[in-house]
């Protein structure tokens, strides 16, 4: 597949560090790496708390309560708010502020879609006997899914901060590595949705 | 560094459509009975696979420093450490796992 050289703006300039490479995006990416952790550490625990010997008798199972074609919509909306997310920073590097702003408000809209999917979910999840409480299994799927919800509602006040600071003029194209470096941050809870969509939904 | 050139708009939507087409197959997958039995090691490939597509292509990996691939390849080994040590600690040294 083909290539094109992309005006990349500062973001790809020579940086002036002992290893030449951006100390904001070295540190963002070392961040990624120990939030793998964490979510590690999460998924790991809900595996062991979900299983069915460790479950109470009475209390909602994992296959009881799972609704599987709403989680894949949901998936589905999160995973495409990455392909906005990196046609924003395409635009921001390019210089198309508008177009920029757009697609930063199209990935915001699709991140809150899907935070209010999983409030429903959860709020269904409760009406149904599973609450943070009931069981193991509820309080390492509502930790693990909580947390990540977390972490998109935080992506989401960051993407509507970068549309306001281009709503007053302090975000041009020299400022294109504040959208990538949100942009990572953005991917980065999307992947972790990846997993947790697999492994915690499909699996059990 | 090689870290100049990234893909067109096009490419990127092109990766999107494959991403949504694994979705679609692993939710098809999770509702054929017959594959019940084969179900983690038909998903767990297509959850690598997407994985590394939006690694790779949307947060630049493949055309970034190789640094920031290691940085980010350290933390996923040491989750999948933590992961290991916790299940073969559960199956060792439990008797109702």
């Amino acid at each position: 597949m083909a290539t094109e050289a992309h005006a990349v703006g500062q973001a790809h300039e020579e940086h002036h560090t002992s290893t030449g490479l951006s100390n904001i995006k070295m540190a963002m990416w070392a961040f990624l790496g120990s939030e793998c952790l964490f979510f590690g550490a999460l998924i790991s625990t809900y595996l062991i708390y979900s299983r069915p010997s460790r479950i109470l008798p009475g209390t909602p199972m994992p296959s009881d309560i799972y609704d599987i074609p709403y989680t894949s919509v949901s998936s589905f909306v999160l995973l495409m708010s990455s392909v906005t997310m990196v046609l924003a920073l395409a635009a921001a590097q390019r210089g198309e502020i508008p177009k920029m702003r757009l697609w930063l408000l199209a990935t915001a809209t699709l991140g809150m879609t899907f935070i209010g999917g999983q409030i429903y979910e959860f709020t269904t999840f409760a009406h149904e006997g599973l609450k943070l409480s009931t069981s193991t299994f509820g309080t390492s799927f509502f930790v693990l899914t909580g947390f990540h919800g977390a972490h998109v509602t935080v992506g989401i006040l960051m993407l509507l901060s970068l549309v306001g600071l281009s709503h007053v003029g302090r975000l041009e194209q020299k400022d294109a590595y504040k959208v990538e470096m949100i942009g990572l941050y953005w991917h980065f809870v999307d992947i972790v949705w990846v997993v947790i969509f697999t492994v915690v939904y499909l699996m059990t | 560094m090689a870290e100049h050139e990234h893909p067109s708009e096009l490419q990127y939507i092109k990766v999107g459509i494959v991403l949504a087409i694994i979705t679609i197959a692993e939710v098809a997958v999770f509702y054929v009975p017959p594959l019940a039995p084969l179900l983690t090691w038909l998903l767990i490939p297509m959850m690598v696979l997407k994985f590394a597509l939006v690694a790779l292509w949307f947060m630049h990996l493949r055309f970034d420093n190789k640094l920031f691939r290691r940085l980010f390849m350290t933390g996923i080994f040491f989750a999948l450490g933590v992961y290991t040590v916790v299940i073969v600690t559960l199956v060792t040294k439990t008797s109702n796992f």
